[in-house]
């Protein structure tokens, strides 16, 4: 039994070494390193003496130590005997393993004798590699997005897996990619186009959306029960299905090519669901409030902008900033509505941009930065409400 | 006096809620009949645009004389396909200009040209041309008589409007358009996708239910791909998984894992053999799921995790007490906690899913093995321009959500009743 657990134990943290350091070898190929190998032969035989040794030497040597010492040993085996690596790279390994040696330091022979003691390590072990698998399977993409951004079609044709940045030269060439994006391809223009369109379409659904789901949170009248339900089920239907009905009747008005069309549009399909979640809201601010106002014999424009609004700021923000966020992001109606490039939305542009095979491809990820940072600084500095907006209205897909 | 207060309540209640109505009705339930109108219908792109009558004003001077002057129109009939009945046209002229020689067709009164051309076939096209005189033999100034536009009117039957219905469209996507592959392809996209990114929900809200330094940064990492626009990920996929100079391929072939680049996105099988036995499978399809689940499981992380915040943390204890294993716990406390968010997830991502059109188009345009039914209804409409198509495939969307909603809820509705 003892001896299982044991084995168990050096295999999985064997596992979680191999994955740590070659996500690291990989980001350091990255920066134009030329590693050719990941050697997991020797990772695996690393990991696992390590793995024996620790529960070998117990607290013998003082945890620190026991760091230093793997460390120094594996730094010395991998960057200097196998392959001769730059100082940068062998401080990051020598941390890795430090930070390895620290997280199987609680696991002792007495403690794998417990009852469920390999589930508890696979448990644990999973959620660390799981925190570290997520991290890197979500943020490379984006990283690669920027740092593609940065480069030049020769410098990637030479080695197409050096993507250092080298700050040392001029800010025009660093930053080229970008000031050509925005000189030659307009995207400045994209730009406002874009904030006109979202900022629009979070004024118009939220003027039109406060008074009825004010009405369908507090006054009674003849269909409610029918509006509020019916306002789900539309919200349901896909917009591949309203395409194109849609795009006959606004080629026939006129409408296609045009901001207002596309604010039509982007406030009808947004409209459900900004009521779903503001008679949601309405609905818990105590009815008394407003009974002293209707005795002030205010009128329901005044109940709703002196009492209503004041009181739902939370709830509006958060419908405000999902609003803008599917707006901002919408790509399906900017593609069937807008061919002329001189309306253009900033996700059409892009896609415009990419359909000319000609296109460097920094040039389109700087474009894709461009449209990405305003939607990802929103999130991060507005998480709360977004958060709260996204669970609310996440039937949207 | 109650019954007027109810009153006046009703009546505030409309109009507070009849725009938002108005709006909607007029822009997604409208439109959802007319797709059942135009699915019915032989129409193309071209079709679609309103046949107009057009003229071009083109003013020539008449050499030696400076009082007078010759106009030419070019009229002509913007469709190719359609007539125009009854065209009408008007022009307006200074007040001094007397017209020379007057077409039969043509008043002039007031100084207003006006002309009644009768029907015009499809492609028509005439030089008409009036010369005028001023009546006091003073110069015409030429460049504001090129400033008053003519106006044209014409009657013309709008294709969309007339009552020529066809069950053709139907028959098409039925029988011509690998109606099965396309089902098919639809369904292990939709159904692997769901799947695929409640399972990783479920993984990720586990984790983050658990203490762990950086945990809020975590989650909002574990949001990026849901929030950012689809455009800007899929093209970064795309230059991720190129084969001639994509990152991931670069990588595997500089650590000796492949010898030759694969196209993930432009092979539609690769054949794998496991244990013996050789099987193909889709491979530009599975790129498309994974891409799926990378974007949408954030949101069945954030489904789930507001679940498992909920779960009383006297069950975890009780089970501590017992002697429970990890995996104990999370097999009969964690799962049974949250099986009914489950099941609305995968209604919902289900749906979504099914109608998911930007993702694919970006990532292949539904090229190799990947076209689904909403890329179809994009080909048939705008690629084939044939919007009548179009119409009819997004039609079998609708019949077949319908179907799954009902089956759905059949099947929810007992549960509820066995329980």
């Amino acid at each position: 039994m003892k001896t299982k657990n044991i084995i168990i134990f050096s295999f999985i943290s064997t596992f979680f070494l191999i994955f740590l350091i070659s996500i690291w070898k990989i980001l350091a190929t990255l920066q134009g390193l030329s590693i050719n190998s990941l050697n997991i032969e020797i990772l695996f035989i690393f990991g696992f003496l390590f793995s024996l040794a620790h529960l070998g030497i117990g607290d013998k040597i003082k945890l620190f130590y026991k760091s230093i010492i793997f460390s120094s040993i594996f730094v010395f085996c991998d960057g200097y005997l196998i392959q001769k690596l730059p100082v940068w790279y062998n401080v990051g390994v020598f941390l890795i393993i430090y930070f390895f040696t620290n997280k199987i330091s609680k696991y002792s022979f007495t403690g794998l004798k417990e009852e469920h003691s390999t589930q508890v390590i696979l448990f644990d072990f999973l959620t660390l590699f799981g925190i570290l698998f997520f991290s890197f399977v979500i943020l490379f993409p984006f990283y690669m997005m920027l740092v593609t951004s940065f480069k030049t079609q020769i410098a990637l044709l030479v080695n197409p897996l050096d993507f250092s940045i080298n700050f040392g030269q001029d800010i025009k060439d660093l930053f080229k990619s970008y000031f050509v994006i925005f000189k030659s391809y307009k995207f400045g223009k994209y730009i406002v186009t874009s904030t006109i369109v979202s900022v629009g379409t979070v004024i118009i659904t939220l003027l039109f959306a406060i008074p009825a789901a004010y009405a369908v949170a507090r006054l009674n009248f003849f269909g409610k029960t029918f509006l509020s339900t019916s306002i789900l089920i539309i919200y349901m239907f896909p917009a591949i299905v309203l395409v194109i009905p849609l795009y006959t009747i606004f080629s026939q008005l006129g409408l296609r090519n045009s901001i207002e069309g596309l604010l039509i549009v982007y406030t009808a399909t947004t409209l459900p669901v900004a009521i779903y979640m503001l008679q949601g809201y309405f609905k818990s601010i105590p009815k008394e409030l407003e009974e002293a106002a209707i005795l002030d014999k205010l009128s329901w424009f005044g109940i709703i902008t002196k009492i209503i609004i004041p009181l739902s700021i939370p709830a509006i923000s958060s419908v405000a900033l999902y609003v803008f966020m599917i707006a901002w992001n919408e790509f399906l109606f900017s593609l069937m509505f807008l061919d002329n490039p001189n309306s253009f939305t900033l996700s059409r542009a892009i896609q415009y941009l990419s359909g000319d095979a000609e296109t460097p491809r920094q040039y389109l990820m700087a474009g894709s930065v461009v449209v990405t940072l305003p939607v990802l600084f929103i999130f991060v500095y507005f998480e709360k409400y977004l958060v709260s907006g996204l669970t609310a209205g996440s039937v949207k897909g | 006096m109650n019954d007027t207060l109810a009153n006046t309540e009703k009546k505030t209640a409309y109009i507070l809620t009849l725009p938002a109505v108005l709006l909607v009705f007029s822009i997604i339930l409208f439109p959802i009949f007319a797709n059942i109108w135009i699915s019915f219908k032989e129409v193309e792109l071209k079709d679609i645009r309103i046949p107009e009558p057009r003229a071009k004003k083109i003013i020539k001077s008449i050499s030696d004389d400076p009082s007078k002057i010759k106009i030419l129109y070019k009229l002509r009939n913007s469709s190719l396909i359609q007539e125009i009945r009854d065209v009408s046209f008007k022009d307006n002229f200074p007040k001094n200009f007397k017209i020379e020689n007057l077409d039969p067709r043509c008043s002039y009164e007031k100084y207003n040209l006006k002309c009644e051309f009768g029907n015009w076939p499809a492609k028509y096209r005439e030089n008409f041309q009036v010369i005028f005189a001023t009546n006091d033999g003073s110069k015409i100034d030429k460049k504001n008589l090129k400033l008053i536009k003519p106006k044209l009117d014409g009657k013309s039957d709008n294709i969309l409007l007339n009552t020529n219905f066809t069950l053709k469209n139907f028959k098409k996507v039925l029988f011509e358009n690998e109606f099965v592959d396309l089902l098919l392809t639809t369904f292990y996209y939709t159904f692997f996708g769901t799947v695929g990114s409640i399972v990783f929900g479920i993984l990720t809200a586990q984790m983050v239910n658990q203490k762990f330094y950086g945990r809020t940064f975590m989650r909002s990492v574990l949001l990026f791909p849901y929030v950012a626009p689809v455009v800007a990920l899929a093209y970064t996929w795309e230059l991720l998984l190129d084969p001639n100079s994509g990152t991931l391929n670069s990588l595997l072939l500089n650590y000796q894992i492949i010898e030759t680049p694969i196209n993930l996105l432009g092979q539609k099988y690769i054949e794998i053999s496991i244990l013996g036995f050789d099987f193909k499978l889709r491979l530009a399809l599975t790129t498309v799921i994974m891409f799926e689940i990378w974007r949408y499981f954030p949101l069945a992380f954030l489904f789930i995790l507001a679940r498992l915040q909920a779960i009383p943390k006297e069950l975890y204890e009780a089970a501590d007490v017992d002697g429970a294993s990890p995996f104990q716990k999370f097999f009969n406390i964690t799962l049974p906690q949250i099986t009914a968010v489950i099941s609305i997830l995968f209604m919902i991502r289900f749906i979504w899913n099914f109608n998911k059109f930007e993702d694919v188009f970006l990532l292949t345009g539904g090229a190799s093995g990947t076209r689904t039914l909403p890329i179809n209804v994009y080909q048939q409409g705008f690629a084939i321009s044939d919007i009548g198509m179009g119409s009819a495939v997004s039609m079998v969307i609708v019949v077949l959500l319908l179907m799954f909603m009902f089956f759905y809820f059949k099947l929810l509705g007992k549960r509820v009743d066995e329980n």
